[in-house]
């Protein structure tokens, strides 16, 4: 149980609080000592080049230490005053947090249910109300307009970039409170992206999104503060601006703002 | 207090009914996983429960092994001497490889190495169905084609021998050992192979010098689980090598195998009695020799994972 | 052009050769099955009728039809199935859905192996010491049908663990991730995406249990009923039992002799059916990409 007392001790708006996180594969450590907040309703970007921790960080918040072997986490995580190593119900904390990884997964069923698995787990059974739950989601994550016509064939066959925004559609069809962004864009065309991240930044108002990108200009568009992720250890948290006024403390995180590495 | 206190979500430590199905589900999966060690336990169990009495109380071990006397329904003085049964058992047997090895190995090599596209296909789905033969058709060919066949052929009087059960057997081994023949070429990488293609060496070159030695392992399990298979089987035997009692001395002499003696004799006895006993014994044996193959068999595969 | 060295061609004789030998050994695995079945229509083809398959043996089985002995198989392979079909398929989804890598799963995949290794002849043993004594099922359909359950769920296990593990763990981490359970998972994304595999191994393993004769022999089939099976609890006619017994057993008269071909051939042809479903099944779906 999470008593009174324990809650001030983070900052009253902090949707996640995470503390000396430390995040292992087996002797590989992919991150070290990690912490910070994460307020209600901001779009938190994490920025960094590859393999500086940034996906250990995220697949740690949704506890996918429990199916990826070889993973062990340190350290505490509060996902609204809860510590997600000691709730009882992790299926109900999943449920709560979106995820959309850069390898997009469309399951191997239609189109619509894809987007109505989600809904359906947690009791949603009216077919009319799946299919404003599935039309706003794929209008959402940018699919509708494609794929309006054919929801029932199958996600998994659809192109990577459909696949992409289909498992954005499906994160949303989750009504989380949390959402994981992972590199969304990849595989998505720039018009495309735009109007995603034109819907994250209405989200914004419903949902707590954590954004890691490799785009800089990306952070800058949409995160209100960014962390800055290097070798395995966060060098830097800061209002994403600060990064490009140059105010951030560490002359690595100019560097690798201005491109000088990464 | 701020208003702005981060509300705290019930459900995260309220297991619901998804929970518990969940839970559930995994504890009878979990039952299912483990059925298969207890029926394998069960089988030994079962089968000593009733083998035991005859072995603590009248069997006479020297006799069991070396006398090839088994009389179990004399009246004055019956005697337990299963020598010539495992011999008849292991003749069948050992013909039954001869037969086997070579071809199935062959047929295995052409299939995995030589043969391409919609030949292999077909060969492979042919050698599935011959798998799916009954060992009681089995044993009916045996006794209604292969007997009058062999009595012509080599003139003898009697066509229900060693010789008879042993290309039976050997084609009714034939299919599983070909198949996970073939499974252990397969799992030779290819890289190995286009090494020694780039070095200029010929199709059969390659299988001889790299294939078949990378997958020697797995051709002895292979060989291995053919034999159990043969050692084990019932009704084909039963019916094509004649069914009776001698110690083998050349392919025409009929022989009486320890799986057929159980199916032939089992229904005749007194439930309790010695000679019932007896043949749960016989079974005990069968059990503990096929479940020493099997396992030799898995370390040997085990062995090629390992490398 | 090269021309072909003297070595070479010498090289390309072997090969030949090597691959003529090994076909000829391949085919001659074969060719003998393919000569056993021709002789089997050729002498069974005759006695099939529609009369021969829906009436009963008359005079002392040296006449008549294999009704009883065909309906006693479909019981057998029914109540079988009703036992292996959800304990395989719970212990493959076990195995590939939750069991770690440890020594656990190993000792229950060796199990399997010896379970699979069994003589059938000890299937019957332990039918008999088990199902018909212990439990007190008597000799029965149900002892019968329990006995082929066991011989045959590691069939089930081994085809339903393969087409469980054709799917991609992408697909279960997407479904955990959204906080599917486990179970949810299974019912949703892995099982509706291996069920015809499942099937296929089903399929199989019908084929399997209808042609088994010694495990059946002291458990429940008997060679001569005169009505047919009304429960679970009844003896049993049997197609693979009938033909051993008209093989071995029934005193044939001239006329009657090819009787028992026309046992082996119906015997076969369900067994060879029901594996050219399960072959054509398979390779549909080989065809039908579903990712």
């Amino acid at each position: 149980m999470v008593d009174a007392q324990h809650i001030p001790a983070v900052a009253p708006d902090a949707k996640v609080a995470v503390r000396d996180l430390t995040v292992r594969y087996g002797n590989h450590v992919a991150l070290k000592d990690v912490s910070l907040e994460i307020r209600e309703h901001e779009i938190f970007g994490i920025i960094g080049p590859a393999n500086s921790g940034k996906t250990s960080f995220l697949r740690a918040l949704n506890r996918m230490d429990t199916f990826t072997t070889g993973m062990s986490v340190e350290g505490t995580v509060e996902f609204s005053g809860h510590d997600i190593r000691t709730i009882k119900n992790l299926y109900a904390l999943r449920k709560r947090i979106g995820v959309v990884f850069p390898l997009p997964v469309g399951l191997p069923l239609s189109i619509y249910d894809n987007v109505a698995l989600s809904p359906r787990l947690r009791g949603v059974r009216k077919r009319a109300d799946l299919d404003v739950i599935v039309e706003r989601c794929l209008r959402r994550a940018a699919l509708w307009d494609e794929v309006k016509d054919r929801l029932k064939s199958l996600g998994s066959l659809l192109s990577g970039g459909q696949q992409q925004r289909l498992t954005i559609a499906r994160a949303l069809s989750q009504e989380p409170d949390l959402l994981l962004l992972d590199e969304f864009s990849i595989a998505v065309d720039p018009v495309t992206t735009m109007r995603i991240e034109d819907v994250l930044k209405e989200l914004k108002k419903e949902v707590t999104i954590v954004l890691v990108t490799n785009l800089v200009q990306q952070a800058r568009r949409l995160a209100d503060r960014t962390a800055f992720f290097l070798m395995s250890e966060c060098v830097e948290i800061a209002e994403t601006e600060a990064f490009f006024d140059g105010r951030v403390k560490d002359p690595r995180s100019v560097d690798y703002v201005e491109g000088r590495f990464g | 207090m701020s208003s702005r206190l981060p509300r705290t979500l019930p459900d995260l430590d309220r297991r619901n009914l998804a929970w518990f199905v969940d839970k559930g589900m995994q504890v009878f999966m979990f039952v299912g996983g483990i059925s298969a060690i207890v029926l394998i336990i069960g089988i030994f169990v079962f089968i000593t429960k009733e083998g035991l009495p005859f072995i603590t109380g009248s069997m006479d071990f020297a006799e069991f092994f070396t006398s090839p006397n088994w009389r179990p329904t004399s009246e004055e003085n019956p005697t337990y001497g299963a020598l010539a049964l495992i011999a008849g058992t292991a003749s069948v047997t050992g013909l039954a490889m001869l037969v086997a090895v070579p071809f199935s190995l062959g047929a295995a090599i052409f299939i995995a190495e030589f043969a391409t596209g919609r030949t292999r296909e077909t060969l492979k789905i042919l050698v599935e169905m011959l798998a799916a033969i009954p060992s009681v058709v089995w044993g009916f060919i045996g006794l209604s084609l292969m007997n009058p066949l062999i009595i012509d052929t080599f003139d003898v009087p009697v066509g229900l021998n060693i010789l008879n059960a042993g290309i039976i057997l050997g084609l009714m081994a034939a299919p599983i050992m070909t198949t996970i023949a073939e499974d252990a070429l397969k799992a030779v990488p290819d890289t190995y192979r286009e090494a020694a293609e780039a070095m200029g060496a010929t199709r059969w070159q390659i299988v001889w010098r790299v294939v078949l030695p990378a997958s020697r392992n797995g051709l002895v399990a292979a060989v291995l689980l053919g034999v159990g298979r043969g050692f084990g089987e019932t009704m084909a035997v039963l019916m094509a090598s004649g069914h009776s009692i001698n110690m083998p001395g050349g392919i025409f002499d009929s022989v009486r195998a320890v799986t057929a003696t159980i199916a032939a004799e089992l229904g005749e006895t007194v439930q309790g009695s010695d000679h019932y006993r007896a043949l749960f014994t016989l079974g005990m044996l069968l059990f503990l020799v096929t479940f020493v193959i099997n396992l030799t068999a898995d370390l040997v595969v085990r062995g090629i994972r390992k490398k | 052009m090269f021309a072909a060295t003297e070595l070479n061609n010498g090289n390309r004789r072997t090969q030949t050769l090597i691959k003529v030998l090994l076909l000829t050994m391949t085919l001659l695995l074969i060719v003998p099955v393919l000569i056993i079945l021709t002789m089997l229509i050729v002498k069974g083809g005759p006695v099939l009728s529609f009369e021969f398959l829906f009436s009963d043996p008359k005079d002392e089985m040296t006449a008549g039809g294999i009704f009883p002995a065909l309906m006693g198989t479909v019981w057998l392979v029914s109540v079988a199935l009703l036992a292996s079909v959800p304990l395989g398929v719970a212990a493959a989804i076990y195995l590939s859905e939750y069991a770690g890598d440890n020594w656990f799963t190993r000792t229950i995949n060796l199990a399997i192996i010896n379970l699979a290794g069994v003589p059938s002849i000890v299937h019957a043993l332990f039918g008999v010491g088990a199902f018909v004594l212990f439990f007190k099922f008597g000799t029965s359909i149900l002892a019968a049908s329990l006995t082929l359950a066991v011989m045959t769920l590691p069939v089930v296990i081994v085809a339903t663990r393969e087409s469980l593990q054709a799917v991609p763990q992408a697909f279960r981490e997407a479904c955990w991730n959204m906080g599917a359970t486990r179970w949810q998972t299974i019912r949703r994304v892995v099982l509706p995406n291996s069920i015809s595999g499942i099937l296929t191994g089903v399929i199989l393993e019908v084929s399997r249990t209808a042609g088994e004769t010694a495990p059946i022999m002291f458990t429940g089939a008997v060679i001569f009923m005169p009505f047919l099976p009304e429960g679970v609890g009844d003896q049993t006619m049997a197609m693979s039992l009938h033909l051993y017994a008209m093989a071995t057993q029934v005193p044939l008269p001239e006329h009657a002799t090819n009787l028992p071909y026309g046992v082996a051939l119906v015997l076969i042809g369900m067994v060879l059916a029901m594996n050219a479903v399960s072959i054509g099944f398979r390779v549909w779906l080989r065809g039908k990409k579903k990712w």
